[in-house]
């Protein structure tokens, strides 16, 4: 069911910044180094007295650090999963002190490619080194570090976001109690890989792309606004595409037999391409899509069973959606398997919906009731105290 | 309903369990018998369940939860994982009884089954006398009801684990909510069974 939540919204909220690395660069996966990084943040709620009620939320391909509230009082949106954050909702921040960050190679605050590099002054371009999943969450930990947090309660994420979920628990299992990776996959399947080099390859294919080198001149947002298209695509399903467009024209009683737009569901994705290119760096697009490609965490063998072999001790809950062909629920359900076989508890729902991908954004009611329904398992197993004084 | 608020045969699998095992409940509905287990026994919890609002019962009890086909799901653990392995009102249910009980021996040291038994009395009559399918005791369905129950007595069972050398550590008969003894006619007499494997 789709209804807009009606709780609380956080209100007004300022995005941070955080530097770090300025003396010492972040040594790379690719072996590379990085430095000063700044990392966008936004924090909500507050921290309870013995810092144990933080919550890392992370993003997707085209997200950001502005997950709730708004960041002036007329913005027309509030953040990109304000359904999901805020005073009474499932990420309740009466109870929780809830952290989203910008990733690195991103465009929305953090260190990325249209950053300028501190030893030429102008933008990086393609001179930014290619950072992986991993790469991101070592820089998140950074900033957890920063804020004074030995332990999250919980890590989550959909998407990218729940790979950067997975990272950090196979990675950083001590730092965190929970895990929940929603709507994504330990291993970018070919077919990923296929549409993401799709989306680059019509960036490269834009003359005013220049090699990475357009921050001076035009930019490349014809390539952009195609490789977007492509991806909502991918986000969305036949049958919701049915339900959403059907063969309905847009702004027309009949054919045009033309090349203007027919269709209801090419002026969708016409506007959607364009809207993003106000809003991403093409750049970025090739870095962030990039590291979704390297990442992997199983071993020569295909088995995920080592990358959480020291992860067990955590309590995971993955979530899939029945239409998501992007990332379909057996990857779930194969990550599902592997933790099981450490004997990891993990519980795992493969949501009814006909909204593809996107549902995870959009499935509020029955993510709300799953996701409010988990962290409050959290609270009574780790004794969660709330913040003082957090009743607003 | 006991004491415990269980239905009688989940009281008595209840009763079975040590404190702090390690228990795997298949198709463990909204999750209320983890939820006791854990409760009472401390123990360490995992339930498996097909249906979405039922997994989400569970989260909310608190349980952890899989969504998925006990055919498929049981495969994933590793063997003698959990001290007991629960089945309670599955059997009837299942596409291959044989290999989820033989699956149930394989990841826990032991399990426990519970079904109603078709073999009482009042099923006999109910086709013999009025000629129509009986429906499990206690579980008044049409034969067209779905999810499908192929329905089996104390005696198929008992010939079933025979056949596969499986051990009957103990068997608790109920009618109705009262334990009764095992005698030469229980399978005329008990409307459930609860039967402790090895």
């Amino acid at each position: 069911m789709l209804t807009r939540s009606t709780t609380g919204s956080i209100g007004l909220i300022e995005t941070q910044y955080f530097t770090f690395a300025a003396d010492e660069p972040l040594l790379l996966e690719s072996g590379e180094t990085l430095g000063p990084i700044t990392l966008a943040y936004e924090t909500y709620g507050q921290l309870n007295a013995d810092r144990s009620n933080a919550i890392l939320i992370c993003h997707a391909l085209s997200g950001h650090a502005h997950a709730a509230g708004f960041n002036a009082p007329e913005e027309p949106d509030p953040g990109w999963w304000d359904d999901c954050i805020g005073p009474g909702k499932a990420f309740d921040t009466n109870k929780f002190f809830v952290i989203c960050v910008n990733v690195i190679g991103g465009c929305k605050g953090s260190t990325g490619p249209m950053s300028i590099n501190p030893q030429t002054g102008r933008p990086f371009g393609l001179s930014f080194p290619v950072v992986t999943i991993g790469d991101m969450v070592r820089a998140q930990t950074h900033l957890i570090d920063h804020l004074g947090i030995a332990q999250l309660l919980a890590v989550a994420g959909g998407s990218m976001g729940g790979m950067q979920v997975l990272e950090w628990a196979a990675t950083y299992p001590q730092r965190m109690r929970a895990a929940l990776p929603i709507a994504t996959t330990a291993r970018h399947s070919p077919m990923l890989i296929a549409f993401d080099e799709v989306g680059r390859q019509s960036i490269y294919a834009d003359p005013n792309w220049n090699g990475g080198d357009y921050y001076d001149g035009p930019r490349p947002n014809a390539g952009l606004a195609v490789a977007r298209m492509i991806g909502h695509i991918t986000y969305l399903s036949e049958t919701s595409m049915h339900l959403k467009f059907g063969r309905r024209l847009q702004e027309r009683a009949r054919f045009g037999y033309d090349f203007e737009t027919d269709f209801a569901v090419e002026s969708y994705l016409r506007y959607k391409g364009n809207r993003f290119t106000e809003r991403f760096d093409a750049n970025s697009y090739l870095y962030v899509t990039k590291a979704m490609d390297y990442f992997d965490l199983s071993d020569e063998r295909g088995s995920l069973l080592g990358a959480f072999a020291h992860s067990a001790e955590l309590i995971y809950l993955v979530v899939s959606f029945t239409s998501d062909w992007l990332y379909p629920p057996y990857h779930s359900k194969e990550l599902v398997s592997a933790l099981s076989a450490v004997g990891a508890d993990v519980s795992y729902l493969n949501i009814q919906s006909t909204w593809g991908h996107d549902a995870f954004l959009l499935e509020v009611d029955t993510m709300t009731e799953l996701l409010t329904s988990f962290l409050n398992r959290l609270v009574k197993r780790f004794e969660i105290r709330p913040p003082s004084g957090s009743v607003r | 309903m006991s004491r415990t608020g269980l239905r009688a045969d989940l009281g008595v699998i209840a009763s079975l369990i040590e404190p702090e095992e390690k228990v795997l409940d298949l198709g463990c509905g909204d999750g209320s018998l983890l939820r006791y287990l854990i409760d009472t026994k401390r123990i360490v919890g995992r339930g498996v369940e097909l249906a979405e609002a039922k997994v989400l019962a569970c989260v909310r009890n608190g349980v952890a939860v899989r969504q998925g086909d006990l055919h498929e799901e049981l495969r994933d653990y590793p063997e003698q994982a959990f001290d007991t392995v629960i089945l309670s009102y599955g059997l009837p249910y299942l596409n291959d009884p044989a290999f989820i009980v033989t699956n149930m021996l394989r990841v826990g040291k032991r399990a426990v089954v519970s079904f109603p038994n078709w073999g009482h009395w009042r099923c006999r009559l109910s086709l013999l006398l009025r000629g129509h399918m009986p429906s499990a005791p206690g579980d008044p369905q049409a034969w067209d009801a779905a999810p499908r129950a192929r329905g089996l007595t104390i005696a198929d069972f008992t010939t079933f684990c025979t056949a596969r050398q499986i051990r009957v550590v103990t068997a608790t008969f109920l009618q109705g909510t009262r334990r009764v003894p095992a005698r030469f006619d229980t399978n005329l007499r008990a409307t459930w069974a609860v039967f402790e494997l090895r």
